[in-house]
């Protein structure tokens, strides 16, 4: 029932989706860890994939993001195909993404890490730079001042200037989500971003996550936290075994009988 | 009439040619397939590329050479040479690979790199740099097959392959070390679980990577001249032969020391032998821009990155 | 921290410039001649391996380009030193681009392998193509540089023209890692894929530092060339990459002017060893030195991974700030505070997590 719905939702509305996903799928050798799996999401919505482990949840943000080439189907994003794109244009065309394992610079300072979020929205080349134009100096400025102030939202300036590497856990995670936000993009993909949090934390991260989709960003997201997920999302898409099984409000979800066997299958595994 | 004999002389000059170089690259090709084994067995266990691997070769050669000429027998020299190596190569892994412990792959090749130069340095030490040789293990009088004559030392070599390579299957299908060493390649915190220790058989892995170059450095010594500086080339060439076997894969590391040892063989008779040494890393770019994963490989070889 | 480069480069340029005032011999000259060339040579693998990550094992490869394009071209063929300085690193560049393509699709272990099959490949074509390099034999006749009239002949007017260089690529080199491009470099390093997720061409970026350390050693190669004025091909070879990646494992990994520090070490130890092996062991004629490389090069990436100079300076910093934390937590415990709990100092998981 809720994924014809769902098919039927995407076909009257696939022209006002930000991200429209068709019929995925990725083999990996004879596996088949994304199946005909289609998904979309409009300006301003937190969308949610959930899923038991091995669902092919992060395969998914992969596909997206140009790290794994697709098998078959189509990826449109603002009305562009991208999935023929490298991971890089992606980042360009306005998607951002944070990882499971933190994929933190750790060679780098705090605030040298967002700086590196701001790449695709500065120039400066390897000539130029080389010979410390005056152009150069005043886009470094303007590079620093950004990061600073993503790092002012969420409340890490203070650690700016320290080894990324010497932040604990949790800054970490927020860390990457300030140098995703540096990219200004207009989709933001978080995988797992409250994993390893304490409750605390958890909260905090929620009500950032409001003021990102707030400030125009559009957010999907992979997340085990439950609470977390259906407290925030605006829809949620339920993979097991690579396809989609339920797709709907979180009230729709959790009602959904094939999803409690799916969750639970996975607890007696 | 006598310019279709002469051209017939030639074409039979040519092929028993081409025939020798085919036993040649063989027999060169063996060797590359026991240090391309080497490396396999380190690869699949813990990751690493041993660019010391050579080295190993080395030592079993100039140990057996040395314990020879001071009039240990044939049969107790090798062993020594043997099992000294393997010491050297368990210790290798305990001293230099164990403390850098949780580093980066950048990091372990600058030390396996430094670990083999340093190895033969002392080597230059220890034995100087003249080279020493070795008699054949019996005999010179080659054996005459067909039109071809092959020295009985290529038939060590080449019956010592197999019985590595069998051995090797053996020891990692039938015995509990290398069912171990096999739970540790595929899963590491899974092992760990099962209660092997994975930086036990990370040394394990080392000095049996250690024994087999250097059985290898004693069978070929015969063939060519040991020096301190052997190890180099022929490490080179026995990880282009384990890359066109798919680096994780021991019937590839096999087949791809063949294809590299009568490729040489072939190229330096019919081309160049200048351009001889040249001719393996030919070979290496073309595999690894064309199918990274090598030839007889499955699995992604490239640990890490995307 | 501009600033601070400003007072380290000027500090820099006085000292260079009266060294050959203090070690007047020629030895010294020419020994500081060499640490220069081997300077650029560190410079440009420190862009490459400690700050991109990429490991390169067969830079000699460039350096021997370099050199012989312009040996071939000023000997061979008459052209004017400077312009064939310039062919040279052009062609040299052009040879890192080409193959800088198909390599940095390897990574790691096989990227190591590549590079050293590489250097393997280019020395044996050194000594094979004899109608064009001379072969084993060498190459004769190259001429010494002048300019306007004003020949590079002695040893210290040499001096001066290898050190203007190499002080030019140091500061192009720091230019180049403080902007956005060292930045993206750093982060390819850091992580690939998230470099990539942030918009960073990763593969681009390699292969724009690869043609920047190839043209370095490329010129590098055209000094060496005019100065020793005969090339064969064994200053080229294995052992020449290894010794720029000991200068780099020195005082490059995480440094630039680490890379001047390495590379002046390094060749100051060649020369010692050189003098000294072969007095303690009777005999001694081969390249005993080497054995002193490899133990470095293993203890250093053992105990310091980023670096013999950087990884001293860590160890002292994490040191002071215990002796710091020992003070504030003393401080904390007389005035009975509640609130000296004592910190973890940040050096500390900044090494460890290296």
């Amino acid at each position: 029932m809720a994924v014809s719905t769902t098919d039927m939702d995407r076909e009257t509305e696939a022209g006002s989706a930000l991200l429209d996903a068709r019929s995925l799928r990725k083999d990996f050798g004879g596996i088949v860890a994304v199946d005909s799996f289609s998904f979309s999401v409009r300006p301003g919505q937190i969308v949610a994939i959930i899923g038991p482990n091995g669902a092919g949840k992060t395969t998914v943000f992969n596909l997206v993001t140009g790290v794994h080439p697709l098998t078959a189907g189509e990826i449109h994003f603002g009305g562009q195909r991208i999935d023929a794109l490298k991971p890089y244009q992606i980042a360009e065309k306005g998607i951002s993404r944070t990882f499971q394992n933190l994929q933190i610079f750790g060679n780098m300072t705090v605030v040298e890490n967002v700086m590196v979020g701001r790449h695709s929205r500065s120039k400066v080349g390897i000539l130029s730079g080389a010979l410390s134009l005056p152009s150069s100096r005043s886009e470094e400025k303007r590079i620093y001042y950004a990061a600073m102030e993503m790092l002012d939202m969420v409340g890490l300036v203070s650690r700016a200037k320290q080894p990324a590497s010497a932040l604990p856990f949790g800054s970490q995670r927020l860390l990457e989500l300030a140098r995703a936000l540096a990219n200004e993009p207009k989709l933001l993909l978080l995988d797992e971003p409250a994993a390893g949090l304490a409750s605390q934390e958890t909260r905090n991260l929620e009500r950032l996550i409001y003021r990102i989709r707030d400030g125009g960003v559009s957010i999907l997201l992979v997340e085990h936290d439950m609470e977390l997920v259906m407290g925030i999302a605006d829809w949620v898409f339920v993979l097991d075994y690579g396809k989609l099984i339920a797709a709907g409000t979180p009230r729709d979800i959790q009602a959904n009988e094939k999803v409690i066997a799916a969750y639970l299958g996975d607890e007696t595994d | 009439m006598p310019a279709d004999i002469a051209f017939e002389r030639i074409y039979v000059e040519l092929y028993q040619q081409v025939l020798q170089y085919l036993m040649t690259g063989v027999t060169v090709g063996s060797i590359y397939a026991i240090i391309a084994l080497g490396f396999v067995v380190i690869y699949n266990v813990t990751g690493i590329i041993n660019f010391a691997q050579g080295e190993f070769v080395m030592l079993g050669a100039m140990i057996m050479v040395s314990l020879y000429k001071n009039q240990v027998p044939m049969v107790a020299a090798f062993v020594i040479a043997v099992l000294l190596t393997t010491i050297i190569g368990a210790a290798l892994e305990r001293l230099a690979i164990r403390p850098a412990k949780g580093a980066s792959i950048v990091t372990l090749i600058i030390i396996t790199i430094g670990a083999s130069i340093t190895i033969r340095g002392l080597g230059l030490i220890t034995w100087g740099p003249n080279t020493s040789s070795l008699p054949a293990f019996s005999g010179d009088a080659p054996l005459v097959i067909g039109t071809a004559s092959i020295v009985p030392q290529t038939l060590w070599v080449l019956v010592t392959t197999a019985i590595l390579l069998i051995a090797l299957y053996l020891f990692f299908e039938r015995t509990l070390l290398g069912k171990a060493m096999r739970a540790c390649a595929i899963n590491m915190s899974a092992a760990r679980l099962m209660g092997i220790s994975p930086s036990v058989m990370a040394m394990v892995s080392f000095a049996l990577s250690a024994s087999l170059g250097a059985v290898g450095g004693v069978v070929m010594a015969p063939t060519t001249l040991a020096t301190y500086d052997m190890g180099t080339m022929l490490a080179l060439k026995g990880f282009v032969a384990a890359i066109i076997g798919g680096m994780s894969s021991t019937p590839g590391a096999v087949a791809g020391g063949l294809l590299v040892g009568v490729l040489e063989s072939m190229g330096a008779g019919l081309i160049s032998s200048g351009y001889k040494d040249a001719i393996a890393f030919v070979v290496l770019f073309l595999v690894l821009f064309v199918r990274p994963n090598g030839i007889f490989g499955g699995r992604d070889t490239s640990k890490g990155g995307l | 921290m501009r600033h601070q480069n400003r007072i380290i480069l000027s500090a820099l340029f006085v000292v260079i410039g009266v060294l050959p005032f203090v070690f007047t011999s020629s030895y010294h000259i020419s020994v500081m001649i060499f640490i220069g060339i081997h300077a650029m040579l560190a410079i440009g693998l420190c862009l490459l391996m400690g700050y991109a990550g990429q490991v390169s094992l067969g830079h000699a490869a460039f350096f021997g380009l370099g050199a012989y394009a312009s040996g071939i071209l000023t000997a061979s063929y008459h052209v004017d030193p400077w312009l064939a300085m310039g062919l040279a690193a052009i062609f040299t560049g052009l040879v890192a681009f080409i193959i800088g393509k198909p390599l940095f699709r390897l990574k790691g272990n096989n990227l190591a392998m590549g590079t050293l099959g590489f250097g393997i490949i280019v020395y044996i074509m050194l000594v094979e193509m004899t109608d064009l390099t001379g072969g084993p034999s060498g190459l004769r006749g190259v001429p010494s540089l002048s300019i306007f009239g004003f020949t590079f002949d002695k040893d210290i007017k040499y001096f001066y023209l290898v050190w203007a260089l190499a002080l030019l690529f140091l500061i192009l080199s720091l230019n180049i890692v403080n902007s956005r491009v060292g930045r993206a470099l750093r982060s390819i390093h850091g992580s690939e894929i998230a470099a990539e997720m942030l918009g960073v061409d990763t593969n681009k970026y390699k292969i724009q530092i690869l043609i920047v350390s190839a043209v370095y050693a490329s010129v590098a190669g055209s000094l060496y060339a005019h100065y020793v004025t005969f090339l064969s091909p064994p200053p080229f070879g294995f052992k020449l990459s290894i010794e720029v990646l000991v200068m780099v494992v020195i005082g490059g990994l995480s440094s630039v002017y680490g890379a001047i520090f390495g590379a002046a070490a390094t060749t100051l130890l060649s020369e010692t060893l050189r003098g000294t092996v072969p007095k303690l062991l009777s005999g001694a004629g081969g390249e005993y030195e080497i054995v002193v490389f490899g133990v470095i090069l293993m203890v250093v990436m053992i105990f310091m991974p980023t670096g013999l100079t950087s990884g001293t300076l860590n160890l002292v910093r994490r040191w002071r700030q215990e002796k710091a934390l020992r003070v504030e937590t003393r401080e904390a415990e007389d005035g009975n505070a509640v609130t000296g709990v004592p910190r973890v100092p940040e050096g500390r998981t900044a090494i460890e997590d290296n």
